[in-house]
């Protein structure tokens, strides 16, 4: 039988969503798995979420220890191969914790590495298949994974359905004592919080976005006629405040902003999900890029595939005519 | 400070538009534009920058065919000073971890200070540089948006949610990915690249590496890529058609229905 472990990642005593997406990926993995959720920190927040945890998984593993405190990738990476069965299946969610923690972790158990997992269609002996994206979101593929010596795996937040929690009337164990030398080369020093810009896009409900399709500094200006003709305000994605065009206070992402508009002009951005990741609370979103594979047409509501750099004028001239 | 660059020859997102073969199977790779992955240049702008503070030197080093070879010339002409390509076709089909292995083999022949590589690449896993520590038991840190070097530490910050800085002081030496907007790479003109294109970039393959090829190449992988496909567009976009005028037209009923007018 497949034994699964996944990681709970939690701030100020709440676990993050994909707490409720790893037993649909487990199911998906192996029907007949066992799941297991695997807990560290420290104190009282740790307690919370590792309870919060019983209602949803029937087995919880917390590890508690001071130098656990803050989620150093280095540290949980120590505590795990001394918790984690090698020849287990562990799961993390592929956010900046589980990119910084996983890769190693698996060179640690000496087990298969997968990353970023969308979904998975089951296993067939040791060979588990799954799907994963690339090139930026523009193509799926198949993997297979030999698991026959274990795995670690990352898995896209928001890529399996979420489940309802609250019967699994599972218990909490405290392997903390199990944990081993926790010494690491790195040290964790403070959060630098982002810094507030002159423009506050989480407040407008609507949110004219741009990407690498604006190709120059000097073409944002059209958004921004453009933001002004529809009373809202530009934002974007991360190439534009790689190229210092913007603040980084206007980017939309996993990285940057989480924005919640009623309406998401997503122009000359390919939709990759670190950035979609950015926009909740199901806007309507219009999408106009001039390559008809974009991604982004994979979720928006309305595409129109044109060259924002001719469209974007054009809309705002019909915009101030009404 | 000695730092090596793991670096990648990638097709361009920004240049392609893919497609899948006839098969169905891969992508239909006869006019992809492939340049040197974009993290991997804001890592070599970031190793010259440092080597112009400290002194040192930059080696680029890739996993690739013959072809790979001009991405290391391209980041010679930024400013590294010395390239070498590993290239074998036992190497190929390697996974991950295979990669990582094959840049150990040579990683530990030198003596370098400081590893860095993109935060991801093509394939999107973002692996090689964790995996590459842990089998040298370096400390690692990914995502990496700053650095400040001191005497034998450095300070890095972690680019993590909702545009936070996680800082970290790390000891030498180490492996660090690096993501975009760390720096503004510098440009690269044909001048450059000429001015580059008679260095020797050494070769070296399995034995040269003393790898077992048993355990490189699809041989030695347990994470095997298989087929690309098209994704079940599901209810995906309404697309809207027509010239321009209509475009719009239609668009702005839309927009003031669900409240964007």
């Amino acid at each position: 039988m497949t034994q699964i472990f996944a990681y709970i990642p939690f701030k100020n005593g709440a676990a993050e969503d994909v707490a409720l997406e790893y037993p649909t990926a487990a199911k998906k993995i192996d029907e007949g798995a066992s799941l297991t959720a695997v807990v560290t920190g420290s104190g009282a927040d740790l307690d919370k979420v590792a309870d919060e945890m019983t209602s949803i998984y029937s087995q919880v593993i917390k590890i508690d220890h001071a130098d656990l405190a803050y989620p150093n990738a280095e540290v949980v990476r120590k505590a795990l191969v001394n918790i984690i069965p090698t020849d287990a299946v562990f799961l993390t969610a592929h956010d900046t914790f589980g990119m910084d923690m996983a890769p190693g972790l698996s060179v640690k158990m000496d087990s298969a590495y997968a990353a970023d997992m969308v979904d998975f269609e089951g296993i067939d002996g040791t060979t588990l298949k799954g799907v994963r994206q690339e090139l930026g979101g523009a193509v799926n593929i198949h993997v297979t994974i030999d698991i026959s010596s274990g795995a670690v795996m990352t898995v896209r937040p928001g890529s399996f359905a979420p489940v309802d929690g609250g019967s699994a009337g599972g218990s909490v164990v405290d392997k903390s004592g199990d944990a081993g030398d926790l010494s690491v080369k790195r040290k964790f020093l403070e959060v630098v919080e982002a810094e507030a810009g002159d423009v506050d896009i989480t407040k407008s409900d609507v949110l004219v976005s741009i990407g690498r399709g604006i190709e120059d500094e000097d073409n944002i200006e059209i958004a921004q006629e453009l933001a002004e003709a529809m009373n809202s305000v530009v934002s974007c994605s991360r190439p534009i405040v790689d190229a210092k065009w913007l603040e980084k206070s206007r980017q939309v992402g996993t990285s940057g902003q989480t924005v919640k508009p009623k309406v998401y002009m997503a122009m000359g951005i390919s939709g990759s999900f670190q950035h979609m990741g950015g926009v909740k609370g199901n806007p309507f979103i219009v999408a106009v890029n001039k390559n008809p594979k974009a991604p982004i047409f994979q979720v928006a509501d309305v595409g129109i595939v044109e060259d924002i750099l001719d469209f974007i004028p054009e809309l705002t001239e019909a915009v101030n005519d009404l | 400070m000695e730092i090596l660059v793991c670096v990648k020859r990638v097709p361009d997102t920004a240049e392609n538009e893919f497609e899948l073969n006839s098969a169905g199977n891969d992508l239909d790779r006869d006019d992809l534009v492939y340049s040197v992955n974009e993290w991997d240049n804001y890592a070599v702008e970031e190793a010259i920058q440092i080597v112009d503070k400290v002194g040192g030197n930059v080696t680029v080093i890739t996993v690739g065919d013959d072809e790979s070879e001009e991405v290391l010339r391209r980041e010679m002409a930024m400013g590294a000073n010395s390239g070498i390509l590993l290239c074998d076709d036992a190497f190929e089909g390697s996974d991950g971890k295979g990669i990582a292995g094959i840049l150990k083999a040579e990683v530990e022949k030198g003596s370098y200070d400081l590893i860095m590589s993109g935060a991801q690449a093509d394939e999107g896993a973002g692996q090689v540089g964790g995996m590459l520590a842990a089998m040298l038991d370096y400390p690692y840190a990914s995502l990496v948006n700053k650095i400040e070097v001191q005497d034998g530490k450095i300070t890095v910050g972690r680019e993590i949610e909702g545009g936070n800085q996680e800082m970290n002081e790390i000891q030498l030496p180490c492996v660090l990915s690096i993501q975009t907007g760390i720096n503004e790479p510098r440009y690269v003109g044909i001048r450059g690249i000429r001015k580059v294109a008679k260095v020797d970039i050494p070769v070296n393959g399995a034995d040269d590496l003393g790898i077992d090829t048993a355990s490189v190449g699809a041989a030695g992988a347990k994470t095997k890529r298989v087929d690309y496909f098209v994704p079940d567009m599901g209810d995906g976009a309404e697309m809207l058609e027509g010239s321009t005028d209509e475009i719009i037209e239609k668009l702005i009923e839309k927009l003031k229905a669900k409240g964007g007018l």
